[in-house]
């Protein structure tokens, strides 16, 4: 009898040598970053930047493929940065920043990226073509490269423009929309790989496609990809968690939704055959729930936080910390409700589909409709 | 048949089940996710005139009945909250020994009966002893942290019965338990305690605009409340030891155990123009007077002091102090009156035409307006710390200097508001002072340019304004413009005269009503067909009058006139224009702002909030209760061992992809296992 199976491996010996490079090669470049910005840190920002080093270090051990991504991103976006020569008008006047990785560039790249995924993924399960499902993976990969080098590198450019207005791009409308389209692609690519099952890329692109659409409205009526300073209430180290635990949120509750659009698909016999079995939508819907469920349930704690510091109250029941509530409210009786013997699968995915219109509506009915303390994000 | 089956329950006993039990919770959140929608899309908390407005008396007083302008302080809403706790404690005193039992519990009595009931179950033939495998399959589990008890069974066998992932139990009261405290927490913040005061009929709220000094106990709450969250706007230079809370429609004043004085309030800017950051220095002393810190607060920088906490939260004008020239408009007087005034303060205005109150709103040192294009600019009203939206502003962006507010209000109460710009504007590359009026809040400002003269001044236009309501002056300008007009000689002596009558006759009609009132009256004597052609030469006789009667004017001033040409042309023809719009303009005077001294407020909330704590603990219980519900799986495992044979059996609460492919892989590992 094999001795491995009474020993599981343990932690230290699952871990690879390139996940020890990778987590030394963060450690360096965080050390880096400190010893460099120290001075323009607050204790609270140093202890983000430290925080940074185990968080990311065990999330390219616990999932492989971040490792090559965010070596990636750090190559892209150091090469851009060489390039600008600490001068903002380098955008217009190097080929690669003009055309490449120039933050607007590299936004707009990840844009096409995904369009050409979405359609990839619709090929592939139309034409039950293997290549093209493929292609959609490589596809939506290349996008979030892109993506989050622009973020990057957008991050990088506000300094440029002064000092004192460069902020992480988190900030605004047009910034978070990006985020979201990365989070959720990544969070899809994450069950993809796990359920080693593409079919479903084709539903889950299509509500990254419209925020695309969204970001290529916003862009290009609105010009809202100016980079602007931060209003003083925004000034805080707190904007560097909140907002991307709540985009977690946001981007697992949709891939939820999309897998709930899939489910009632296919329980209704529609592209049935080209699917996966309905439990793995069953099981993918509950885990991206939990995931999201968990996640904005930090990022409000972490918001009323926030809101404590800035506002003067922890809650004061404005329009976003409101509907935030309700988000929450509805995720957590779909949780409840699945725990019922008699509720079955189809009212879950309808509950889940529902729960993206909900979600929508506080990400962007509030900052349209109703007046609050949210307002940075107006259309 | 089925009734005679039901057990008939106690009501007692059908309430607790009812409460306790899933279908209720769903309702519940559900209930709660709807009500908290009425908040956000009805605004909350604002004036109720604003309300009787929108609504109407009827649906006013029927919303007010429903508490609406306040849902999440109504008594209703409570309720729904309150259902929330009895239903989540009543869930946690029903679950929880079954819980922890569960937690404890390895289930180590399992008969071979019940085991073999198994849905997931896999029997092994082995050749290995009882002993040997028992020594592996326990090595095995303890391997992967299973937890385990083994029993020997009547048949010289052995049962090893496992669990794991039993801290999701613990999840499930640490997840309950936080909504309760956090609810609870919430409840020591909220204004319960003045809630129960006003039914007892001890507190009530003022709803009259009287001094905060003249406010009587009964609306007061004394420094030892607990908890409150008021608002007050103290001017630079002046200081506050009371707070004011908005209730439904009054106020309460709430003392505070210090005096808070504000020293300087500031404003940092970005090199862009928008606003980086908002400063108090404030400092705090004791009631008698000692100062006991100096500090600076600003958005995202509260201080605490003495358990309560300072916010940055608005600004305004604290009283800024304006030096004004007041210009006659409708008599023939040419200069200007000297006035003072302060912002948030009154003057008495006596004129020809009655006496108006001056009422003093707004100072602002600076107006940022998007310039060049477009209608007159609309004034950046947000004078709110927080929000505010940095996508607006940028190009096209300009600075037009300081601007202030006023409301004149005549002998009937009757208002009128009007918006002064201290600086000239360029526009079209002339300058003008410009005055915005409108007659109701919600309007957007019109505005009069005031043309500037020749030395920059408004000299010129009011010489003019007053030569126009000068009968004298108007008749020697009407000779002046017709003798220029017809040369000196004595054979255009009868046209001269007729000329300068009519003239005359219409700088008079002009001088009472403006283009108005021209228009009018060639409407009424011209005959239709010939009335384009008629208002084409009045016009440009009107403008040369006018240009005559400049010069006369300037001349008896001792000021040179302007020369003939394009820029005389242009100052005439918008002196004109502005004349013109005195009629709708609305006011005697115009209110011309020479020097200013600024007096800013700074609005503070100053906050007790002693249930934050146990909100935060709460909190915290909630995301590691959560977590430990959704991702980590609770699962059991019996490995019967027998003689000559093993028996493996799983189970979970629920039955997912992860624990099929988890029973697959342990079965596959039992089927080595037993081998040699």
């Amino acid at each position: 009898m094999d001795l491995v199976l009474t020993q599981p491996q343990p932690l230290l010996k699952r871990i690879s040598w390139l996940d020890w490079l990778f987590a030394v090669a963060l450690a360096l470049g965080a050390g880096y970053a400190y010893g460099q910005y120290v001075d323009h840190l607050s204790y609270y920002e140093r202890a983000v930047l430290i925080g940074a080093v185990p968080t990311f270090a065990w999330l390219g051990w616990f999932w492989k493929p971040i490792k090559p991504l965010m070596a990636g991103i750090a190559i892209l976006s150091l090469f851009a940065i060489s390039l600008y020569h600490g001068n903002l008008a380098r955008m217009d006047q190097t080929f690669f920043l003009q055309y490449l990785i120039s933050s607007q560039a590299a936004i707009m790249w990840m844009c096409t990226f995904l369009v050409l995924a979405t359609v990839s993924y619709w090929v592939g399960l139309l034409g039950r073509s293997e290549f093209a499902l493929q292609a959609g993976t490589w596809l939506t990969w290349t996008a979030v490269l892109m993506g989050f080098t622009g973020l990057m590198v957008r991050w990088y450019e506000s300094y440029l423009i002064s000092p004192s207005v460069g902020h992480i791009p988190i900030s605004n409308l047009y910034e978070v929309f990006v985020l979201f389209c990365l989070v959720t692609s990544l969070i899809y690519l994450y069950y993809e790989g796990r359920y080693a099952t593409r079919q479903m890329g084709a539903f889950v692109l299509l509500v990254v496609t419209a925020a695309v659409g969204f970001i290529l409205w916003y862009t290009f009526d609105r010009q809202a990809e100016d980079i602007q300073p931060l209003v003083p209430a925004l000034q805080s180290w707190w904007m560097k968690i909140h907002v991307p635990a709540n985009f977690i949120g946001y981007g697992a509750f949709s891939v939820a939704a999309m897998m709930g659009v899939t489910y009632l698909f296919a329980s209704k016999g529609i592209l049935a055959s080209r699917l996966p079995k309905l439990e793995v939508m069953e099981d993918i819907m509950y885990k991206a729930i939990s995931v999201g469920f968990v996640f904005f349930t930090i990022a409000t704690i972490l918001g009323a936080m926030w809101a404590a510091q800035a506002w003067g109250g922890y809650w004061s029941w404005d329009p976003k910390e409101t509907w935030a509530l309700i988000v929450w409210l509805n995720y957590a009786a779909w949780l409840h409700l699945r725990m019922i013997n008699w509720v079955r699968g189809p009212a879950l995915a309808w509950w889940a589909v529902g729960g993206l219109l909900v979600t929508t509506f506080a990400f962007l009915g509030v900052n349209m409709f109703l007046s609050g303390l949210h307002s940075y994000g107006h259309l | 048949m089925s009734t005679a089956t039901r057990t008939i329950q106690p009501p007692g006993k059908a309430l607790y089940e009812l409460l306790s039990s899933m279908r209720f919770a769903v309702s519940l959140l559900t209930v709660i996710a709807i009500a908290s929608i009425i908040g956000t899309v009805l605004k909350q908390g604002q004036p109720y005139s604003d309300y009787v407005f929108q609504f109407g008396t009827f649906w006013f007083d029927v919303f007010r009945i429903l508490g609406l302008y306040d849902v999440y302080h109504a008594g209703w809403f409570l309720v729904i909250l309150a259902f929330l706790v009895v239903s989540t404690s009543l869930c946690i005193y029903r679950n929880s020994p079954n819980m922890v039992r569960e937690m404890r519990s390895f289930r180590e009595h399992a008969t071979d009966k019940s085991l073999a009931a198994f849905h997931h179950r896999r029997e092994y033939v082995s050749d290995l002893s009882v002993a040997t495998l028992a020594q592996r399959f326990e090595a095995y589990l303890k391997a992967r942290r299973w937890h385990l008890k083994t029993r020997p069974t009547e048949d010289g066998g052995l049962l090893i019965a496992a669990k794991s992932g039993s801290l999701s139990r613990l999840g499930y009261i640490f997840a309950h338990s936080a909504i309760v405290l956090i609810c609870i927490g919430g409840l020591i913040d909220g204004n319960l305690i003045f809630k129960a005061q006003q039914l007892l009929g001890i507190k009530k709220i003022e709803t009259r605009d009287i001094p905060e000094n003249q406010v009587p106990a009964a609306s007061r709450l004394s420094t030892s409340n607990p908890s409150f969250r008021g608002n007050v706007t103290i001017p630079e230079g002046g200081s506050a030891n009371v707070v004011f809370i908005n209730v439904g429609d009054g106020y309460l004043v709430q003392d505070l155990p210090f005096i808070l004085a504000l020293r300087r309030f500031h404003i940092e800017h970005y090199p862009t123009g928008q606003p980086k950051a908002f400063d108090s220095d404030i400092s705090i002393y004791s009631p008698d007077g000692k100062l006991i810190k100096n500090a600076t607060v600003s958005v995202n920088h509260p201080l605490t002091y003495d358990g309560i906490a300072i916010y940055q939260a608005s600004f305004g004008d604290g009283g800024s102090k304006l030096a004004l020239k007041a210009w006659d408009l409708f008599t023939p007087k040419d200069q200007a009156l000297d006035m003072t005034g302060v912002v948030h303060s009154h003057t008495e205005l006596k004129t020809d035409m009655g006496n108006y109150r001056v009422e003093f709103t707004t100072f602002r040192p600076f107006n940022v307006e998007a310039m060049g294009k477009g209608p007159p600019p609309l004034t950046l009203k947000n004078m709110q710390v927080l929000g505010g939206n940095p996508t607006q502003g940028g190009e096209g962006m300009q600075n037009v200097g300081p601007s202030f507010e006023y409301k004149l209000r005549d002998a009937q109460g009757q208002a009128r508001e009007y918006s002064n710009f201290m600086l000239p504007i360029q526009i079209e590359g002339r300058w003008y002072m410009m005055s915005g009026m409108r007659t109701a809040p919600n309007q957007p400002f019109r505005y009069v340019r005031f043309p500037l003269g020749p030395n920059d001044t408004l000299a010129s236009f009011m010489r003019l304004r007053a030569a126009f309501l000068n009968p004298q002056l108007r008749t020697e300008a009407a000779q002046r413009f017709a003798a220029t007009a017809l040369g000196g000689g004595a054979a255009n002596a009868d046209m001269r005269t007729k000329l300068a009558e009519s003239t005359a006759k219409m700088l008079d009609i002009f001088s009472q009503g403006g283009f108005q009132a021209l228009g009018q009256f060639i409407q009424t004597k011209v005959p239709k067909e010939q009335q384009d052609k008629a208002a084409e030469t009045y016009l440009k006789v009107l403008e040369l009058a006018s240009y005559s009667l400049l010069q006369l004017a300037d001349e008896q001033a001792g000021e040179k006139p302007p020369p003939p040409g394009a820029v005389a042309g242009w100052f005439i023809r918008d002196s004109l224009n502005a004349y013109s719009d005195l009629f709708i303009y609305g006011a005697p005077v115009y209110l011309q702002l020479t020097h200013y001294d600024q007096v800013q407020s700074s609005g503070f909330q100053l906050t007790r909030a002693p249930g934050k704590n146990v909100v935060y603990l709460g909190s915290l219980l909630l995301v590691i209760g959560i977590a430990l519900m959704l991702f980590v799986r609770e699962r059991r495992m019996w490995v019967r061992l027998r003689p000559g044979g093993v028996l493996l059996a799983m189970s979970a609460a629920k039955k997912t992809i992860d624990f099929e492919r988890e029973f697959a892989e342990h079965s596959a590992s039992a089927e080595k296992l037993v081998k040699d």
